[in-house]
This record gives C-alpha cells, sequence and structure tokens, in this order.
C-alpha cells in the first residue's frame, strides 16, 4: 500500500478513463486497511481509489508499477478479489497514506462484485500499456528501477512476460470470438424477426393453418429457441420431439415412480432422466412439455400441479381417493402426523408427504394443528363425531 | 332496412371471394414456412461453424457466455430453451447448464434438512465447485443464476432473493415475502438476528417481528436459541460462515439428538 500516492481524482489531459467499480475494499497484503469502501477506477495511466463517502480521500497508483496480478475466487462470506503485485517502491516518490508496507501486493476486494470485467479491463491496459505513447500534462511517476530492486526484479519479469503473452493471446482469441459471435446473433435475429411475421399470420387466420404447419412451426421455434408466440393449445407446445419424449419418459419413469408411492416430484423425475441420460440432456422446460403430453398420448401418466406450486408425474392407476383415505386411515391410527413422521411412515419425500396430507385436508377429512413446534395433522373429528 | 344489391347471387360472390382470400392467405403462410425452413438450414450451418471455431471459448471463458446469454436475450432467444434447440445440440450449452441444473438440486436437497432449503448462492458455488472436481469446467455464478432460472419451470420453488453482498438461493415453495427477506438481510452479519435488534433497525412492533420470526422458524429456516444470554437468538443456517458449521448427515444429527 505504500506504492499509492495521494490524488485529487481528476484525470490529467490525455488520460482516459476505462472502467471503475464501485463497493471495492484495499488490502494491504494480506490486511484490510481502512479504505474500506469506495470506487476503483482503471484509467490508461493510473489504477485510483476513491473513497464512497469522502470524495476528496482518494489515492492512485501508476500502472506501470503493477508487475502482474490474480484472480482470488470468493469464498463463503468473502467477496472475489484481485491481487496486484507492485513494483518495489521508488525513492522520490510522492506522498501517499502508507509511509511503508511489509508487502509487496494489495488487494481490491469487490464487494459489489465487477471483478470479471475489472480483470479483463486491467489486462486490456497492462498488454497495451498506453500510458508508455500518450503522454499527460502532468509528468507521471516514472518508477526507475533502483539498483537494490533490480535483481529481484528479473525473475519476476520472466514470468510477468510469459503471463503477458498467454494473457494476449487469450485476449485475442476472445475478441475474434466475439466478433464471430456478433455475426451469428445478426443472423439469429433475423430468424427471429421472420417468425414473428408467421406468427402473426398464423393468430390472424385461426383455424385456417393446418395442424401439421402449426406442428412443423411450432419445430422451428423449439429449433431457434424462440418462444412460441401462438398460444393454441392443441398440442400445449407440443411437437414431435416431446411425443416421442414423453413416450420415452413413460418407459423410463413406471417403475421408479410405482416404487415412490405413485408420484415423484419433477424435479426428482429431472435428476433421474438426465443422470440417466449423461448427456444430449433435457432442459426442464422440454420435460415440462413432455409431461404435458401424457394425457393427449393416452399414456398412463399425468402431470400434476398442486396449489404451492409443486409439480409432479402421477401414475394413473393412482386413485385419489385412495391416497386420500389410506391418508386418513394411518392418521387415525397414530393420532396426529406432521409431514416429516408421515414422509417415513409411507416411504416417500417430505415434499410429496405435505402435499397428500394437504390434499386430505382440501376435501375435509383432515384437520390441522399449525404451531411454532411443527404442522400436525389430526383427523377431522367435526365430520366424523358430533 | 335492407341494402340494395344483397341478394342470393351477391352473397355467394361474397363467400367466393373470401375463400379465394383465405387459400392465398394459406399459399402466402406455406410460402413463408418454406422460407423459413431454408433459412433455418442456412443458419444451422453458419451456427456448426461458430461451433467449429468457438465451442471451446463457450466451454472455457464465463464471461463469454455471459455475452452470450446477453446478445441472445436482447434478440429475443433462449438457448437453453431445449434440449433439442441449434444451440444446445451444437454448441453444448444445454448440457453444460441442464446438468448444473441437476448438481444444485442435488446440493439443495442435500442441505434442505439443515438450513430449511434456504442457501447463499456463494455456498452453492463453492459446493457445486467440490462436487464437479478438480479437472471439470469452471463454473461462475452467473452460470449458477441461469441454470436456477431454468429450474423454476419444474416448479418447486426455485427463486433467487437479492441480499446486501450477495443472493440467497430458495429451493422450496416456502412463501417469503419483503419482511422475510428483510430479517434475513440483517442477520447476515451475525448469522442470528434477535427480537430487540428487529425492532430498533426497523422499528417493527412486537406483534409483526413474532410474525415473522415464527414463520422462518416454520419454515424450518431458522433455529431459536432459548439459551441465549440475554434474549433468544434466532439462527439462520443458511447464513452460518464457515466458523460455525460443521458437515453432518442427517444420520448423524438424529443419532445425536436426545
Amino acid at each position: 500500500m505504500d506504492r499509492f500516492v495521494w490524488a485529487s481524482g481528476l484525470l490529467e489531459i490525455n488520460e482516459t478513463l476505462v472502467i471503475q467499480q464501485r463497493g471495492v475494499r484495499l488490502y494491504d497484503g494480506d490486511d484490510k486497511t481502512k479504505f474500506d469502501l469506495g470506487t476503483v477506477l482503471l484509467s490508461t495511466h493510473r489504477l485510483l481509489w476513491r473513497d464512497h463517502k469522502k470524495h476528496d480521500c482518494c489515492i492512485a497508483l501508476p500502472l506501470s508499477q503493477i508487475i502482474f496480478f490474480e484472480e482470488q475466487a470468493a469464498g463463503i462470506g468473502k467477496s472475489a478479489k484481485i491481487v496486484v503485485h507492485l513494483q518495489p517502491v521508488t525513492p522520490n516518490k510522492e506522498p501517499g497514506p502508507y509511509q511503508s508496507s511489509k508487502y509487496s501486493y494489495i488487494k481490491l476486494s469487490f464487494k459489489e462484485h465487477g471483478q470479471i470485467e475489472f480483470y479483463r479491463r486491467l489486462s486490456e491496459e497492462l498488454s497495451q500499456k498506453r500510458w508508455e505513447r500518450i503522454s499527460v500534462s502532468q509528468p507521471m511517476q516514472s518508477p526507475s528501477r533502483s539498483q537494490a530492486g533490480k535483481v529481484k526484479a528479473v525473475g519476476i519479469v520472466g514470468i510477468e512476460r510469459k503471463l503477458e503473452e498467454k494473457r494476449k493471446e487469450t485476449d485475442k482469441n476472445i475478441s475474434e470470438a466475439f466478433e464471430d459471435l456478433s455475426q451469428l446473433m445478426k443472423k439469429a435475429k433475423e430468424m427471429v424477426d421472420l417468425s414473428k411475421l408467421i406468427a402473426n399470420k398464423i393468430k390472424d387466420k385461426q383455424g385456417d393453418i393446418s395442424e401439421d404447419e402449426t406442428i412443423r412451426f411450432k419445430s422451428y421455434l423449439l429449433s431457434m429457441g424462440i418462444a412460441n408466440p401462438v398460444t393454441r393449445e392443441t398440442h400445449g407446445s407440443g411437437t414431435h420431439y416431446h411425443m416421442q419424449l414423453a413416450k420415452q419418459l413413460m418407459e423410463m419413469l413406471q417403475v421408479p415412480v410405482e416404487e415412490q408411492g405413485g408420484m415423484m416430484a419433477l424435479t426428482e423425475v429431472y435428476c433421474l432422466t438426465n443422470r440417466a441420460r449423461g448427456m444430449e440432456l433435457l432442459s426442464p422446460e422440454d420435460l415440462v412439455n413432455a409431461c404435458k403430453m401424457f394425457e393427449a398420448l393416452n399414456l398412463p401418466m399425468r402431470l400434476r400441479i398442486f396449489d404451492s406450486g409443486v409439480m409432479v408425474v402421477q401414475l394413473q392407476s393412482h386413485s385419489e381417493d385412495e391416497m386420500i383415505a389410506s391418508a386418513v386411515e394411518t392418521v387415525s391410527e397414530k393420532g396426529f402426523v406432521s409431514s416429516e413422521e408421515y414422509a417415513k411412515l409411507v416411504g416417500i419425500s417430505v415434499l410429496l408427504a405435505k402435499e397428500r396430507l394437504l390434499l386430505a385436508e382440501k376435501v375435509g377429512h383432515l384437520c390441522r394443528d399449525d404451531s411454532v413446534e411443527s404442522l400436525r395433522f389430526y383427523p377431522n373429528l367435526f365430520l366424523t363425531q358430533d | 332496412m335492407h341494402r340494395r344489391g344483397v341478394g342470393a347471387g351477391a352473397i355467394a360472390k361474397k363467400k367466393l371471394a373470401e375463400a379465394k382470400y383465405k387459400e392465398r392467405g394459406t399459399v402466402m403462410a406455406e410460402d413463408q414456412l418454406a422460407q423459413m425452413s431454408k433459412q433455418l438450414e442456412m443458419f444451422k450451418t453458419h451456427l456448426e461453424e461458430f461451433a467449429s471455431k468457438h465451442k471451446q471459448e463457450i466451454r472455457k471463458s464465463s464471461e463469454f457466455r455471459v455475452q452470450f446469454q446477453d446478445m441472445c436475450a436482447t434478440i429475443g432467444v433462449d438457448p437453453l430453451a431445449s434440449g433439442k434447440g441449434f444451440w444446445s445440440e451444437m454448441l453444448g450449452v444445454g448440457d453444460f447448464y441442464y446438468e448444473l441444473g441437476v448438481q444444485i438440486i442435488e446440493v439443495c436437497l442435500a442441505l434442505k434438512h439443515r438450513n430449511g432449503g434456504l442457501i447463499t448462492l456463494d455456498e452453492l458455488h463453492q459446493r457445486v465447485l467440490k462436487g464437479r472436481g478438480k479437472f471439470a469446467q469452471d463454473v461462475s455464478q452467473d452460470d449458477l443464476i441461469r441454470a436456477i432460472k431454468k429450474l423454476k419451470s419444474l416448479g418447486n420453488g426455485f427463486s433467487i432473493i437479492p441480499m446486501g453482498g450477495g443472493y440467497l438461493v430458495q429451493s422450496v415453495p416456502a412463501e417469503l415475502n419483503m419482511d422475510h427477506t428483510v430479517v434475513l438481510q440483517i442477520a447476515e452479519k451475525n448469522g442470528y438476528v434477535t427480537v430487540s435488534e428487529i425492532k430498533s433497525s426497523l422499528k417493527w412492533d412486537a406483534e409483526r417481528t413474532k410474525q415473522v420470526l415464527e414463520h422462518l422458524l416454520k419454515e424450518g429456516l431458522a433455529w431459536i436459541d432459548k439459551q441465549a444470554p440475554e434474549e433468544p437468538q434466532y439462527w439462520l443456517p443458511a447464513l452460518f460462515s464457515d466458523l460455525y458449521s460443521q458437515d453432518v448427515t442427517p444420520e448423524e444429527a438424529d443419532a445425536s439428538l436426545p
């Protein structure tokens, strides 16, 4: 931290601001400094930090003093950081916040994120070294390596050079990739616009477009990832793909769902299916859309959405009345149960246990006792006794 | 009042004209579908070319993924909508995020007994990375957030709650309103919160404070420590830091309880 000098926070003529980021704390090596919360600014020539509250508290450091820097990933309760390794302090440096420091590196802690972009821009500036080419109105501190520092610096220079080369290479690849990406997106946009045109036509002529054409259109939308603007619910968002998927799912899920008592939460189905597939995984939406087709395909499974929003697949053989009756029986035997207890008794997940009990309550066969300790269900004596 | 000229003949002519118009309309839509089909093929080729050059970039660089996703969103395309989409098939973005979804669900399920279904994005990130192992691709918090957004379609109550320093991820359909969220934010500092703290910083009355804390207790998101020195402390396991927490399996937890 002793490489920093007090600064006015104003940019010099010909010095350009590259990026700034709020919510940054400075560390002297591993130690927190009193520069607790401020904005870090990167210019073509310097790295500055300004306090959020006290705007006249501003410090700066020339970019030429940076040897290299690296990311330090975030941890639990710890923000992501950038560690900046600096050259030794120059003898004729202007006054700054620290007279001396036992560390040769500082850390920028990004409490409000933004480290990724900042890192990228810092790389760019350090590889371009614009401060060498663009002179500013006030002479910048160009650190001349002292004799003592030179010996230490040699090894570091080699590392620095390698890192820079790697960065340049990566940067070049990334910029080319971004360029190609922009071109690709332009073409994708054309597809989106065309699909909107067609969708409008279909909407205008409700009932005149053939089923086949609608299905074809939907599959085009699916390929491109364009949301279906036409809300005709003949097949839901079904396409041939989803119909096939529904049949596959039926085969795969029949046994596991039966073992679970005839019902399985969709999140579990998602994990089960994708773990089994290994690759060419299903998206969550694929799964939901396929499940919606069970009924249309006359498969013995249904997608069901509870009041709470929980979604499950349920085997048709599974009668609702049976479920409720057995739940009431179990509860009556035990006197009362909580969702957790019921889950253990029946061997299903707590989530589904709760839904079953809620169902029974909905039709009036069970009563609840809701306390801080737990939610319990009792047989509804108001109904059976008088 | 009947208008002149309207008779059976006129009606028949009108119907014929309408039918012809519809026919032409259908033909136009068919034309456009055919055009779309052709353009789709062309686009697929472009995408293949792009993939052959930059597929690795997407896998390796989380920044690139962010750019990619943002651009898709801008033009109105969801590359993660379906595993059958071009983006997924050719760029492999799909598998990356869908697998991440599976890992997220598994982590949340494993910890639910302890934190009630609420976890910080930081902790989720850490655990997912650990589960993926040393040689897996790197995963950023942005990646997690996008995967979670997709998981919402599965109806199991996945949501992301912004907090002062980061985000909380909820994986159960418990209802959390603004009051609950603001109490969570206060609790972030120490991992727990007390009634007096809430009253003094939020200026709430006793009833409101009681309701909010009881709800958190009921949902299993908060635990109460009645043996704390001055007044009961409400602890939020979701906010526990390394300092406080220790990994215990449900079986171990059950065994150690009276």
